[in-house]
């Protein structure tokens, strides 16, 4: 390892440390009046990693590979019903369901992608494509029995390590961190690889890429399933916080634009863009509500989906390269 | 090295290219010109795979290639440039050129400095610098370098030096000759006479996508119907009229 290797990932690893470091900051953070205490603040922080996670899936097909997906509810959900189902059906241990719900996941990805890739579905169309196949699922996962149909799925709630539900709100908040760790430093070896140099090929011009003899379907099928695995990982730790699923959660139209939104927003195709857009789009949503709350003695509902799209017009105006992208004016990478 | 074999393309009631048969030499430079939409790049898009043509047979090495993917022909080693540019415009320049050398290195290490040195051969400077702040030189070496840079056998060039001015030309003829050394043989379509003249052993002549006329460059400028080809039925008999009446 030369030292220009380490000095590629020293950014992703101070970042980590500085979240790990946060709950530091937790009796401060409540005593300034932020929070109304610590499980507000871990709740929102977990929920912000989880989304983390969705958008990372999203960024590396997305992002990374320039196959906009407005349908990565498909994984999600696949991740969430399968981390809820394997337990309460099968009795399987949450710690086992976990990489099945991964690998289920990055099945349906494949299997997505191989149909939209094979039939040359680009741009528009292949979002149309993905958008309508998570809403299949979701009027499916409605109608089937195996997931509860419209009731939904209820995980029951046994505190315990070996259950991965966690009497202290940090050690969930530690679990979805070391996924999103994990995750920040693939994509930097991603970006460092022959699999990340083609994929981002493929983006920039498939025919340009075909002629240096890249496979762009093989590139363009491993992207999204590497991608969906992440974002059902994402969907398996939301069933292991909230201990409940749905339809509508599950394979809801919120997840897939939550998980496009945020690294638009933070800068796609990038590391960190993902992290950065979701802090930045949930922690405004959340500090518009407390703020409307304030102001007007009751909650309005929808005001975090207002402070979205006035996140999205400005950041599309003022920073198409995301807000990475601002904080790298005139830089390197 | 390329055995083209009775090769036709038919896009509806268009021929665009019509029983054509050529052969590349190992080792050449071998050339192919004709009048605009004669079918030159069709022919291309043909033997790189892009499209696959409605009869007829392509032979690389004495294997049958027809009808196979770009990117396995690449593996292969034939390699090709556009003639309407398609940098990665997103990359720097090195970034470029590396997705053609990780054809044959897959480790970055490896891969990079292999870039850097076919970035070199070609005479591009200031790698980290977008390809979309090149001029149309740099992006016509830019195309040169990524072809290059997957090893190829067989190097398809499609006007690489067309928009560029006189001092440019001469800039590149010697960077293609160089590349030729290498034991690389090269196809290229090209209108700028000058070059075709000094670079190519061998011309071979499209028209209306039929080979009208093959042979050294001085042969086929002086051919009649290659004259008539570009100048208009009949051009070829005034001109030589008016050369004897002056």
């Amino acid at each position: 390892m030369s030292s220009g290797t380490f000095a590629a990932y020293r950014p992703i690893l101070i970042a980590i440390a500085a979240l790990a470091a946060l709950p530091l900051a937790v009796p401060m953070l409540v005593g300034a009046g932020l929070f109304a205490g610590p499980n507000t603040f871990y709740n929102l922080m977990i929920f912000i990693l989880i989304i983390t996670l969705a958008a990372q899936g999203w960024n590396i097909a997305g992002g990374y590979g320039g196959q906009f997906s407005f349908g990565h509810a498909a994984f999600f959900g696949t991740g969430a019903y399968a981390q809820a189902v394997l337990q309460t059906r099968y009795g399987v241990n949450a710690w086992a369901a976990l990489p099945v719900a991964m690998a289920l996941g990055g099945l349906v990805g494949a299997v997505i992608g191989l149909l939209a890739f094979r039939a040359r579905l680009r741009g528009s169309y292949f979002a149309l494509v993905t958008l309508a196949f998570a809403e299949v699922f979701r009027i499916l996962a409605n109608a089937t029995p195996i997931t509860g149909g419209a009731a939904g799925t209820l995980v029951p709630l046994r505190i315990g390590f070996g259950q991965m539900q966690f009497d202290a709100p940090a050690a969930f908040f530690y679990l979805a961190l070391a996924f999103v760790a994990v995750v920040l430093i693939l994509n930097r070896l991603l970006e460092r690889s022959r699999f990340g140099a083609w994929l981002v090929a493929v983006r920039e011009n498939e025919d340009a890429a075909r002629a240096l003899g890249v496979d762009t379907l093989t590139v363009k099928l491993k992207a999204i399933t590497l991608s969906a695995a992440i974002t059902a990982v994402a969907g398996a730790l939301y069933t292991q916080k909230f201990l409940y699923v749905d339809a509508n959660i599950a394979y809801g139209a919120w997840i897939s634009v939550e998980a496009l939104l945020a690294p638009i927003v933070g800068g796609i195709g990038t590391v960190f863009g993902p992290l950065i857009g979701a802090i930045a789009l949930i922690g405004l949503g959340e500090a518009a509500k407390t703020v409307i709350h304030a102001a007007f003695g009751s909650a309005v509902p929808g005001v975090d989906l207002v402070v979205y799209g006035l996140l999205l017009i400005v950041v599309i105006a003022f920073a198409p390269r995301g807000l990475i992208g601002l904080l790298r004016t005139g830089g390197g990478r | 090295m390329l055995e083209v074999q009775g090769l036709t393309k038919r896009f509806g009631g268009l021929v665009a290219v019509s029983d054509v048969s050529l052969t590349v030499p190992e080792g050449s430079i071998t050339g192919l010109i004709g009048p605009n939409g004669a079918g030159k790049t069709t022919l291309f898009t043909l033997v790189s795979g892009f499209q696959t043509p409605s009869t007829g047979r392509v032979l690389f090495r004495g294997d049958d290639i027809t009808g196979r993917t770009p990117e396995s022909l690449a593996v292969l080693g034939i390699a090709r440039t556009f003639q309407i540019v398609q940098p990665f415009a997103g990359l720097s320049v090195l970034e470029n050129v590396a997705v053609g050398a990780y054809l044959r290195c897959p480790h970055r290490a490896e891969a990079m400095a292999h870039a850097e040195a076919v970035a070199g051969r070609v005479g591009l400077t200031d790698l980290g610098r977008p390809a979309s702040s090149l001029t149309v030189a740099g992006r016509k070496r830019l195309e040169l370098a990524r072809a290059l840079a997957t090893g190829p056998r067989l190097l398809l060039l499609d006007e690489v030096l067309a928009g560029l001015n006189p001092s440019e030309i001469r800039d590149i003829i010697p960077v293609i000759r160089a590349i030729r050394e290498t034991g690389v043989t090269i196809l290229m379509i090209e209108h700028v006479m000058q070059a075709v003249m000094s670079l190519c052993e061998h011309v071979h002549v499209l028209a209306n996508g039929r080979l009208i006329a093959a042979g050294t460059p001085a042969e086929v400028v002086g051919n009649p119907a290659v004259v008539e080809a570009y100048l208009g039925h009949g051009a070829a008999g005034r001109l030589q009229k008016g050369a004897a009446h002056g």
